[in-house]
């Protein structure tokens, strides 16, 4: 793969991966003319377009375009399975994501292609491990102590192990952990249900 | 000063800008108070300003100030800095800023960190933008991850190493050791980037290549235990094992196996199985399969796997999913040209791509078609091709347009049929055809000798339904200067003649000339067609009027053309017939497609062509070049220039002058050239001769320098009769030393008149490329008062001129 982009039906960039070394303009040259191009292109049309002398593999996914660009010996419709692979893991760490997840998070798209994708090829085909491995460097991030504002404490009364279950498994184990963190620091006595919509934007308040 | 704003908060507000001024403005705000930041040297939010530049950045905006801090952020300790400083090195930096190199040492630190996941980090900026100075420093560590046991590390290290080794290839050699028990991996992201690694050193070496062949089996049992093995949920997608694995190995299996007839054996069970056993509902099994057929084509498989191979891209081209459909007609196109018979079997489904609304099918599609044409199919395949001539893009009609014009070339049932699919093609896709056609197609209408009447016909009613179409009607006009005299005699045998009078006709030929839509190339046509006619009707006198009025056109071309046409008609009257008569049949050498021809006369082609080979004696073999583009193309009027006996030329050679490029000019634009310098030939300097004069036979040679080749000296004789009674079958013979070559163009007549009414004239070409004096005897042959005459002559008294 030598690049990949994500864009919007409005033809702003969401996502930029290179692979190959270009010149700012011409990045920028590339992706102008690019998305030009595959916004252009009829809903019935195939996913797949020749450019310059690569081939372009696409698929739009609710509001966003997912674009790569490939070498002529590659597999097209394994491709169009890499991207498939990506957004199922955008969506489990966001928990059903939308481009929103995406503007806000993107330093976090980032680091999940990261762990997905190397030089432009699939370092890891488990979508589990790949998870894994982004939730424990996540966990390495100094600061993991979140500040809430107020509007965001849903207040239940119920138990922890509640909690855990509709948490959905182990991964979000060290978020309940922080929760807890927070109960603590601020001296209030309430249960607080983490849904997985909670649990979303409690992530969005990370240090940055 | 107050804590920078936070990143998502910069993100919300920026979101807020309604016009993209104001965007601007607090992008700069923002800007200032970053770079104020990093001067301030400030650690604890330095990864939140560069994190926001990053942002700023995607969004179009300059952000190189932050390109140290990358580095500092890379060098500081914290893992959230690391993150972020690796992202915007990754994001900010690439190979061509120096700056760039002074990650070096922090990546090389983190090489060795002791959290795997820092190691992570370096290997993967690595991987991904290290250039070949970084690649060189640190092939070594990542050598030595490619070693280790932790799984995570060996991956992402195999991975870096694909790129190393293709940012410099020199440094392959150092990583074959590690590759020895990569295979032996369970772990199924290191047997992924394994494979991925073996594969870019196989293709970049051939002793790689060699030296990996031995894995073949190790790669086919662990396919087949992804095949065979049941539902693993952790590579499970749709129901088929880890098919990125899958695909990769097949991939490998096919560099492997090229050419090489033991691996290829080694392969053939599991391709079959593969072919066989996956589940083909989703894209997922499609693309396992499509790599498969990929591999089975190109290594040496039996046939009985080939073909099965082309029936799953038959049963491709019949998926409901587009993408399916065009995978398979890329791929059958590079398959046609050796497994043609089974693609055949598939050509109706590809003729029905032709109407799918993808544009990107149906390209392929047409591709695929035009290389499927045989002599069977070509009927009912034009028919198609035709009706999607019709209907397709205008970006398609060119191509089209071409191809069908191939096609029909090489396979047309019959003469009809060729010249009917052409009119169909001029007259549907006419302002598409390629320029280059308009002489093919021409030259294809003079060798249907018994189509003429025909061909003339039917151009002669499309040009009174549309004379927009340029190339249309550039062959029509040709054709109706050529043919005109079958048009008005009504002689078409293959439908039903048409009444045309000659004014008629005429009048059809002058409005092009002065419609709007005719371009100026059109025009010529349409001028010189007129002046065919001139030979072939009688209404000689309206010809004559419009010819003298282009004498004046503003259009430089026409006015050339139109003079010299005068020309013709006041001085050169009887000359006038032999150069406006119908044009012969025109060689074709053998070649790969139908552009190469060689014109026995003048007819122009806009390329020049060489001849392959020296053309059969008694025909002189001539190319249409320079001087015809000139004069402005494709249609100039033509004297026929066979042999009338065999060349008396010593030795019998037969001049092949343009066989010599050089020249660059064909024989007929010579005489048309020599003729309208006839009437300056006094101002060359070479003074005529008389080289014979007995018995009331006269023949004076005048001479004219071949321009622009200076050995050639063309002569012109002129026999004229002072006799009473004329002299009938009159052959002009010549011989020259061997060191000369002479070429003998048709007389102008055989009857010399009596009484001096009228001279022959013809016209000798000399080549005399050793400057020798100039020595010829002559022949000649004649009917006189009843009684056959024969005599030879020396001629010695050539002027000095003539040969030096």
């Amino acid at each position: 793969m030598q690049f990949m982009l994500l864009f919007s039906r409005q033809g702003k960039l969401r996502l930029q991966k290179w692979y190959v070394p270009l010149s700012d303009k011409e990045k920028k040259k590339i992706t102008r003319e690019l998305v030009q191009t595959v916004l252009a292109r009829k809903p019935k049309m195939c996913s797949f377009l020749e450019w310059r002398d690569l081939k372009i593999v696409y698929k739009r996914y609710a509001s966003l375009y997912f674009c790569c660009a490939i070498e002529d010996q590659d597999n097209e419709l394994i491709t169009l399975e890499i991207i498939h692979r990506y957004v199922e893991l955008l969506d489990k760490y966001f928990g059903s994501v939308c481009e929103l997840d995406i503007i806000f998070n993107f330093e976090k798209a980032y680091f999940i292609l990261d762990e997905f994708l190397l030089g432009g090829e699939a370092q890891e085909t488990s979508k589990k491990n790949v998870l894994k491995a982004i939730e424990q460097a996540d966990l390495l991030q100094e600061d993991t102590k979140v500040s809430f504002s107020p509007s965001f404490l849903m207040v239940w009364s119920r138990n922890a192990a509640e909690v855990r279950d509709s948490c959905g498994g182990s991964e979000q184990a060290s978020w309940v952990k922080t929760a807890f963190l927070l109960l603590v620091s601020t001296e209030r006595k309430f249960w607080i249900t983490l849904n997985k919509d909670m649990l979303r934007k409690i992530k969005m308040q990370a240090p940055l | 000063m107050p804590a920078p704003i936070r990143l998502r908060e910069l993100i919300r507000t920026i979101r807020t800008a309604r016009t993209q001024a104001e965007e601007r403005e607090m992008i700069q705000k923002e800007c200032a108070a970053i770079r104020s930041s990093f001067r301030e040297e400030d650690n604890t939010y330095r990864c939140r300003n560069v994190a926001k530049l990053l942002y700023m950045h995607m969004l179009g905006y300059p952000a190189h100030f932050g390109q140290l801090e990358c580095l500092k952020l890379i060098a500081s300790q914290k893992f959230t800095d690391k993150r972020i400083g690796y992202l915007g090195a990754m994001l900010l930096l690439d190979e061509r800023q120096d700056v760039h190199l002074l990650m070096t040492n922090c990546i090389k630190n983190d090489l060795n960190h002791s959290t795997q996941y820092v190691q992570g980090l370096a290997l993967c900026t690595l991987g991904c933008m290290g250039s070949s100075e970084m690649c060189r420093d640190l092939a070594g560590e990542v050598e030595k991850l490619l070693k280790t046991s932790n799984s995570y590390l060996r991956k992402k290290a195999a991975l870096c190493a694909v790129h190393v080794i293709r940012k410099v290839p020199e440094l392959m050699e150092m990583f074959l050791p590690a590759t020895k028990n990569l295979l032996s991996e369970k772990n199924h992201g290191v047997l992924h980037t394994s494979v991925v690694l073996l594969t870019e050193m196989c293709e970049r070496s051939p002793d790689m290549l060699a030296h990996f062949r031995k894995l073949v089996p190790q790669l086919v049992r662990i396919l087949k235990n992804l095949i065979m093995s049941g539902y693993s949920p952790e590579h499970d997608v749709s129901g088929i094992s880890d098919p990125f694995l899958q695909v990769r190995i097949l991939r490998l299996l096919r560099i492997l196996g090229k050419g090489d007839d033991d691996s290829s054996e080694a392969m053939n069970d599991i391709l079959a199985q593969v072919a066989t056993n996956t589940e083909t509902s989703k894209n997922v099994g499609n693309a396992i399969l499509y790599e498969t057929v990929l591999t089975i084509m190109d290594i040496k498989s039996e046939s009985g796997l080939r073909v099965l191979a082309i029936n799953i891209l038959g049963r491709f081209l019949l998926n409901n999913d587009k993408n399916i459909r065009y995978v398979a007609l890329t791929s059958l196109l590079k398959t046609v040209q050796t497994d043609h018979n089974a693609v055949q079997r598939h050509r109706s489904t590809i003729v029905d791509c032709l109407k799918d609304l993808d544009v990107s099918i149906k390209r392929r599609a047409m591709e695929l078609s035009f290389a499927l044409v045989n002599g069977n199919n070509i009927r009912g395949m034009m028919k198609e091709l035709l009706y999607f001539l019709d209907s397709c893009d205008p970006e398609f009609k060119a191509d089209c347009a071409s191809g069908v014009f191939l096609a029909a070339e090489k396979y047309a049932p019959s003469k009809r049929w060729h010249i009917d699919t052409i009119m169909r093609v001029l007259t549907t896709a006419g302002s598409y055809v390629r320029d280059d056609s308009v002489p093919n197609l021409i030259q294809l209408i003079t060798n249907s000798v018994e189509m003429h009447a025909y061909t003339v016909q039917r151009l002669y009613k499309a040009l009174l339904d549309d004379i927009s179409q340029q190339p249309l009607v550039q062959v029509a006009s040709w054709c109706i200067g050529e043919y005109g005299d079958l048009l008005i005699s009504g002689q078409c045998e293959e439908e039903e003649p048409i009444q045309v009078t000659e004014d008629e006709v005429l009048d059809v030929l002058e409005g092009l000339l002065v419609s709007n839509l005719s371009s100026p190339v059109t025009r010529g046509y349409s001028l010189t067609a007129i002046m065919k006619l001139s030979t072939r009707f009688s209404s000689v006198n309206r010809i004559k009027k419009v010819v003298s009025i282009y004498g004046s056109s503003i259009d430089v071309e026409l006015q050339q053309r139109a003079v010299e046409y005068n020309a013709l008609f006041k001085k050169y009257d009887h000359m006038r017939p032999a150069l406006l008569e119908r044009m012969p049949i025109m060689e074709k050498t053998a070649s790969n497609g139908p552009t190469e021809i060689v014109q026995t006369n003048g007819e122009a082609e806009p390329s020049v062509v060489e001849p392959k080979h020296p053309p059969p004696v008694g025909q002189p073999a001539s190319q249409g070049n320079d001087l015809l583009d000139l004069l402005g193309g494709n249609d100039v009027p033509v004297i026929p220039t066979t042999m009338p006996t065999k060349p008396a030329s010593a030795g019998g050679e037969l001049l092949d002058l343009l066989g010599d490029l050089s020249l660059g000019l064909s024989l007929m634009a010579f005489y048309l050239f020599d003729l309208f310098k006839t009437v300056n030939f006094l101002s060359i300097g070479i003074p005529p001769m008389t080289a014979y004069n007995k018995n009331g036979l006269k023949i004076d040679f005048t001479f004219e320098r071949a321009n622009p080749n200076p050995n050639v000296a063309v002569i012109t004789i002129h026999a004229s009769n002072s006799t009473e009674a004329d002299m009938t079958d009159f052959v002009f013979q010549a011989a020259v030393p061997k060191t000369f070559q002479l070429q003998l163009l048709s007389p102008s007549s055989n009857v010399v008149p009596a009484l001096n009414q009228g001279t022959v004239t013809q016209v000798i070409r000399v080549l005399n490329q050793q400057k020798q004096p100039l020595r010829m005897r002559i022949k000649l042959t004649y009917i006189h008062k009843g009684s056959a005459v024969q005599d030879l002559a020396e001629v010695n008294n050539f002027p000095s001129q003539s040969w030096q």
